[in-house]
């Protein structure tokens, strides 16, 4: 929580008017009823294709939700919508409602930028910048502001990475490109790129799609360790990880939300067929 | 597993072998190809530089002829002001002829007094002139000079003159030959490093004439269009690539831009004519205005090396920055751009090439006049060094062959030092993604 203390304090200074800020002081809410994201009637389009139909999800705070479906059903679509990183796609249209924190996130006065520093996203394929390890994790911080000092720029760098369990493999190389790490340790200073700019949201599209059981582990137990103080949304191909790391489970099919609720249900006793299906691998 | 081999493709492996042979055939056909390509083009480039270098070494010396000279006031400095400034205007054609006379006292008639005179370039006196006037404690004083011979002189001593031509079928008298052969023998004939060729302005007399006003007047007005054309284009290539909206007015502008790249330069010289020195009222032969037609005739160019450049830099990168809260234009000059600069200054360096061997547009704007002085700023009367060896090699006079040659040299490392730049900027600039 030191850690949090940190990035915390520079962090108020710049956005106080936040709703629902992360403050150190609000408790680990895994089983609150309280809504992160609430979406209602969520519908995309690439062009005339309809990519979701209406869906109504909604996301605790503070737990790990996962969003699981056989390939293109439109997982990525929709944790896309979440910040709404969709926009700069020229054909796609997003319709419904998402709500963060009760504030619509596709509302005219809604800027882009500020929510995609509230909700922050880890991609499929690790893509650092082309930068050294220490510009990937300090870009993030130094574009919001959020420290004035090279001293504290230092200590984010520092904290982020411990947090994202890559500290010790590059304490010492913290000059050198991003890009010359291995796959698992890139996705790994992406998730420290991350949570360097000390997010509300994690948004994760298949983060360990790319690694080895090992750097999977460690990302999983991260996760474990960040779900409480951060809200965190993750896409997963493995029905394993899934039942390990996440409190709610969303299943998608073609476009629809079919079905959601605690994982542990979904996983034990799914009322819909299809997800019967998908998680005993008979199809998808 | 032990499934029956397919019943379609049974003879795989057969036809396998089959298709390979056929493969490695194209290969090898391709690779004697693009070898035999390599090598017909390094050997058209080894051609085109043995031809210049041979033609062109010569110029890099040139031939003086040491006189005893008497450089008497009452002659050249009358009044006896030793000032400086009327010095450069006095009369020190008088002591070079009296000189050329002393050293062959037996040339008496007028017609053969002229061709003594013809051993020493016309602007020889002009050379002392301005030694004396740097140091007027000369005046009064004999010297031995070393002065700057006549045109066919140094091509003569160059051996670029054939003796067996006969005399009227040449611009050297027998006569003239016999003085030269005379000093040569004496140890009087000197081809020292031309240093005034690098100095030097344009000049009427080839042995004096030198480059260095052609190559500031193509370092300014290259100077002026990348000052103008880069930044322009760079804006206009990430405004196509990353903001404008995919509409029909984007498209027309993409498809005029295409377009604009093939216009033939001249064009842009009669637009230069019209809008810059016609309607803008800007100096004719102005490196400015120069500077600006090439800026235009290059902007199509480099937009399209950068619009290339930008579209290759990966997706994933701005999604990556966009994904932390960049903003659109924290996005671009963070990332995407600092990522395409190599392939920006590759299209820049190709650009900037081409605008330095281009001398259509600049004959339209007057940059093709006969100028001396070495320009100082972008304003003054200058020339480019295409427009300065399409002169030279205009010129009738033989000496000015290998001046035309050495120009070629000097444009050619130009451009030799404009691509060495490139590539260390793309080194610099470069990046593992
Ligand atoms: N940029 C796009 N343009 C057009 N169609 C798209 C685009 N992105 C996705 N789609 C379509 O939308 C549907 C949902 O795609 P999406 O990427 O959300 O699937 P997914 O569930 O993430 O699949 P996967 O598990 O394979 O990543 C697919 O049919 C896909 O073809
Ligand atoms: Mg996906």
């Amino acid at each position: 929580m030191r850690n949090m203390t940190v990035i915390d304090r520079s962090r108020s200074g710049q956005t106080a008017d936040v709703p629902g800020g992360s403050e150190p002081s609000v408790a680990p809410a895994a089983s609150s009823k309280e809504h992160k994201f609430q979406a209602r009637k969520v519908a995309v389009y690439y062009g005339t294709k309809r990519a979701l139909n209406h869906i109504d999800l909604d996301i605790g705070k503070g737990e790990v939700t996962a969003l699981i479906g056989p390939s293109g059903c439109g997982k990525s679509t929709f944790i896309r919508c979440l910040n709404r990183m969709n926009d700069p796609i020229a054909n796609c249209r997003v319709e419904g409602q998402i709500l963060l924190d009760g504030m619509d996130v596709n509302a005219r006065e809604v800027d882009p930028v500020e929510l995609r520093a509230r909700v922050g996203m880890v991609f499929q394929k690790p893509n650092p910048f082309p930068k050294s390890i220490w510009e990937n994790v300090a870009y993030g911080p130094r574009i919001h502001g959020l420290s004035s000092t090279k001293v504290e720029l230092d200590e984010i760098v520092t904290l982020s990475l411990q947090r994202a369990a890559l500290w010790d493999e590059v304490k010492d190389r913290l000059q050198e490109s991003g890009t010359s790490l291995s796959g698992g340790q890139q996705q790994r200073l992406c998730i420290a790129r991350a949570l360097a700019v000390d997010p509300e949201v994690i948004l994760m599209d298949e983060p360990c799609s790319a690694l080895d059981p090992i750097a999977t582990a460690k990302i999983e137990e991260l996760i474990d360790e960040l779900s409480g103080n951060y809200t965190i949304v993750i896409v997963t191909h493995s029905m394993q990880q899934a039942a390990r790391v996440s409190d709610m489970t969303a299943f998608f099919h073609l476009g629809d939300l079919v079905e959601t609720g605690p994982t542990d249900n979904i996983f034990t006793t799914p009322r819909d067929e299809r997800t019967e299906g998908y998680i005993t691998g008979r199809f998808g | 597993m032990s499934a029956a081999p397919n019943p379609v493709v049974h003879a795989t492996r057969a036809r396998v072998a089959a298709s390979l042979v056929r493969r490695h055939r194209n290969e090898q056909i391709f690779h004697g190809l693009g070898l035999g390509a390599i090598v017909l083009s390094l050997l058209a480039l080894a051609s085109l530089i043995t031809d210049v270098v041979g033609k062109g070494y010569s110029a890099f010396t040139q031939t003086h002829i040491a006189l005893i000279v008497t450089l008497d006031p009452a002659v050249i400095d009358p009044d006896g002001t030793r000032d400086p400034a009327a010095l450069l205007r006095a009369d020190f054609q008088t002591p070079v002829r009296d000189a050329l006379r002393a050293r062959f006292p037996d040339v008496t008639s007028n017609a053969e007094r002229r061709q003594l005179y013809a051993l020493i370039s016309p602007s020889a006196p002009y050379i002392l002139a301005a030694q004396v006037a740097d140091d007027p404690s000369l005046l009064g004083r004999t010297l031995e000079l070393d002065l700057l011979a006549g045109d066919e002189v140094d091509t003569l001593v160059k051996g670029s003159i054939s003796r067996d031509v006969p005399e009227d079928q040449r611009r050297i008298t027998d006569r003239q030959i016999g003085w030269v052969d005379a000093l040569t023998a004496a140890g009087e004939v000197s081809t020292p490093f031309n240093w005034a060729f690098f100095t030097g302005g344009d000049s009427r007399d080839p042995e004096s004439a030198g480059i260095l006003g052609a190559a500031v007047g193509s370092a300014l007005t290259l100077a002026v269009a990348l000052v103008l054309s880069f930044p322009l284009a760079v804006a206009a290539a990430v405004y196509l690539e990353e903001f404008a909206p995919d509409n029909r007015w984007t498209y027309v502008i993409e498809v005029n831009i295409n377009n604009l790249a093939a216009v033939p330069s001249i064009i842009f010289g009669l637009l230069g004519l019209a809008v810059f020195l016609n309607f803008f009222g800007l100096p004719r032969s102005a490196p400015l205005v120069g500077g600006l037609v090439l800026a235009l005739m290059t902007l199509p160019v480099i937009i399209i090396a950068a619009r290339g450049a930008i579209a290759a830099v990966p997706p994933s990168i701005r999604e990556a920055a966009m994904g932390i809260g960049s903003s659109p234009v924290q996005v671009v000059f963070h990332h995407v751009v600092p990522l395409a600069l190599p392939g920006i200054l590759t299209g820049t360096i190709i650009g900037m090439a081409r605008a330095l061997g281009e001398t259509a547009p600049l004959l339209m704007i007057g940059m093709v006049a006969f100028i001396v002085d070495v320009p100082h700023s972008v304003t003054d009367a200058a020339t480019v060094l295409p427009v300065q060896i399409f002169l030279w090699a205009d010129s009738s006079e033989r000496a000015f062959v290998e001046r035309t040659a050495a120009a070629t040299l000097v444009l050619l490392a130009f451009l030799l030092i404009m691509n060495a730049t490139a590539v260390y900027l793309r080194r610099r600039f470069e990046v593992r993604y």
